[in-house]
């Protein structure tokens, strides 16, 4: 783990007096494309969010060389982190158009932007067909995959994705998945929170599992996916 | 002179200054909920500074153009009227940010109060006659029995349009416009595309104040005074515009602005004349004192035109009582 891009240490996050999550350690390194599945109410969502500090959080968090941990929420992008929210949280009063610029916001290259957009585009072409569109009168898979390509205008090195399937039909998740793959090809670190985990599983190189809080099991996709406690708990078998 | 256009002419005047009004209030309600009601306050502050600037140049017997000493005055005023705004948002609320949103709304009020014995102290209890050193040409409309415009009211009404467009022009098409929409959306979703939310925050302050000066300047400039009290019933007025319109959202508060307007222009033009007892021959003819009255004044007028302000607030509670999200205020559902 030499190399990671981004690691927790002992991150524990409480609502009140109720802890979410309980001290759990990993890291991602780069180029990983990795998931973190466990049940409902396990503490995947307020992981991701205390990585990327919507919510506050004790003990660390190392991206790189900084500490997550002491940063503002709207210094991450900077960082080269990007989270898509469960949940999706585009901005529906906005246009496509519009919610692509947003992810470029903290950007000044102009000319990169444009061609980043063009990209984004070729990838999710339902997204030029509806550019000029209010976001809020999309569908739900199409709001996913413009949450997705407008993270995806900040450039990040390490995107977190969260319960991206989530309300979709079965054709449109796997279509979204398809997209996290190709993202994923091109060389972003991914870190997904997942809830349907055969997929995430199949998806993913590496993953953990997590249980009221805590990391249970850690181990590669194909050992978890075999794994019978896995199998009993997450896969319906 | 025909009423009715006459009417419509101030009332649209008025009308625009509630409009650039209400926009300070409806920019800091979509953003943070908040209803300043400082906010007439930061226009009174602004005609008052701008009062004292042109007071100062008008006085010293420079070879300036009347144009220019006016310019001199909203120059003056809208950077003070700007750091106000700041302030108030730095000082007052961003404290309150996270607090029950009572809190922030009685601050509002307190601020309110505060201002206006500021401008007591500095500028004194004593109305200020505005200079009219622009000259205040009058053109007849609709030939003889028309009605006038006057050059001031031309200039308020261009003046105002202007201010519509450009804001629009910045809200919806520049990036840090779009940036001040997404806040208004989500807060901690911008947050992740970089947007530094109490930045945004505090724009809007500055934007709306920017505005609050030249509206204090154009009232200063068509009533010809200026007093420490003159920005709580106009506040009022134009947060009762940014209702009619709905609460939020920026065209709303400009259509607000001009409809309330133009209902309380025509409102006081012929209150007095619908409120004139001897007109309703039901009333009129019941005999006893009344019916002497008319026969000996012809007119038993009920409400003169001085229940001019009672338009405004009229309006605000059939708004809220029959359509509270306003005239165009939008509810775009998500999709799920």
């Amino acid at each position: 783990m030499a190399t990671a891009l981004i690691e927790a240490l002992n991150l524990e996050v409480h609502y009140g007096g109720i802890a979410a999550v309980k001290g759990i350690s990993f890291a991602v390194e780069a180029g990983e494309l990795v998931c973190l599945i466990g049940a409902n109410g396990a503490g995947k969502t307020s992981t991701l969010k205390a990585l990327a500090r919507m919510i506050p959080s004790a003990g660390e968090i190392r991206y790189r060389d900084t500490r997550l941990d002491r940063l503002p929420s709207h210094a991450l992008i900077r960082q080269g982190l990007a989270l898509v929210p469960e949940g999706r949280g585009i901005f529906a009063r906005l246009t496509v158009a519009e919610n692509l610029a947003m992810g470029a916001y903290h950007r000044d290259d102009r000319r990169e932007i444009g061609l980043d957009l063009a990209r984004i585009y070729a990838m999710l072409p339902r997204l030029k067909e509806r550019a000029a569109q209010v976001a809020g009168t999309l569908s739900g898979g199409e709001q996913q995959m413009l949450a997705i390509g407008r993270a995806l205008m900040g450039r990040p090195q390490l995107l977190l994705l969260d319960e991206p399937s989530m309300g979709l039909a079965p054709l449109m998740v796997e279509k979204i998945f398809e997209v996290i793959r190709t993202v994923a090809a091109q060389g972003v670190t991914i870190l997904l929170v997942e809830q349907n985990a055969r997929l995430a599983l199949q998806t993913c190189a590496r993953g953990y599992v997590m249980e009221s809080g805590r990391i249970t099991l850690a181990d590669s996709a194909a050992s978890l996916l075999a794994d019978p406690r896995v199998r009993a708990a997450y896969l319906g078998e | 002179m025909d009423i009715l256009l006459q009417q419509i002419i101030n009332g649209l005047t008025t009308g625009s200054v509630y409009a650039i009004v209400a926009l300070g209030y409806t920019m800091v309600y979509g953003v943070i909920q908040l209803i300043n009601f400082a906010h007439g306050e930061v226009v009174m502050i602004g005609a008052m500074v701008a009062f004292t600037v042109i007071m100062a140049l008008a006085g010293a017997g420079l070879p300036l153009p009347p144009f220019a000493i006016v310019l001199a005055g909203v120059l003056a005023a809208i950077p003070v009227c700007m750091a106000l705004g700041y302030l108030l948002e730095r000082l007052a609320y961003r404290p309150l940010r996270h607090a029950p949103r009572l809190a922030p709304l009685i601050t509002a009020i307190g601020m309110s109060i505060v201002l206006q014995h500021l401008a007591l102290l500095i500028w004194g209890r004593d109305p200020r006659a505005f200079p009219q050193i622009m000259e205040n040409t009058s053109f007849a409309i609709g030939g003889t029995g028309g009605a006038a415009i006057s050059s001031v009211q031309i200039a308020i009404i261009l003046l105002s349009l202007a201010l519509m467009a450009g804001l629009t022009w910045f809200v919806y098409r520049t990036r840090f416009g779009i940036a001040i929409r997404a806040t208004a959306e989500d807060v901690r979703v911008a947050a992740l595309m970089g947007v530094d939310a109490d930045r945004m925050i505090a724009a809007t302050f500055v934007i709306g104040a920017a505005l609050a000066a030249v509206a204090g300047v154009m009232v200063g400039t068509y009533y010809g005074i200026a007093h420490y009290t003159m920005g709580f019933t106009l506040g009022l007025k134009a947060f009762s515009a940014a209702v009619l319109g709905g609460i939020g959202n920026l065209a709303g508060a400009m259509l607000g602005g001009l409809l309330l307007g133009l209902v309380e222009a025509l409102g006081t033009g012929y209150i007095s004349e619908i409120t004139d007892l001897c007109r309703w021959p039901l009333i009129g003819d019941g005999g006893g004192l009344l019916t002497e009255r008319c026969a000996a004044d012809g007119h038993v007028v009920l409400f003169g035109s001085n229940y001019q302000d009672v338009f405004a607030f009229l309006v605000l509670i059939l708004v809220l009582v029959f359509r509270p999200s306003g005239l165009l205020g939008e509810r775009v559902s998500e999709r799920a």
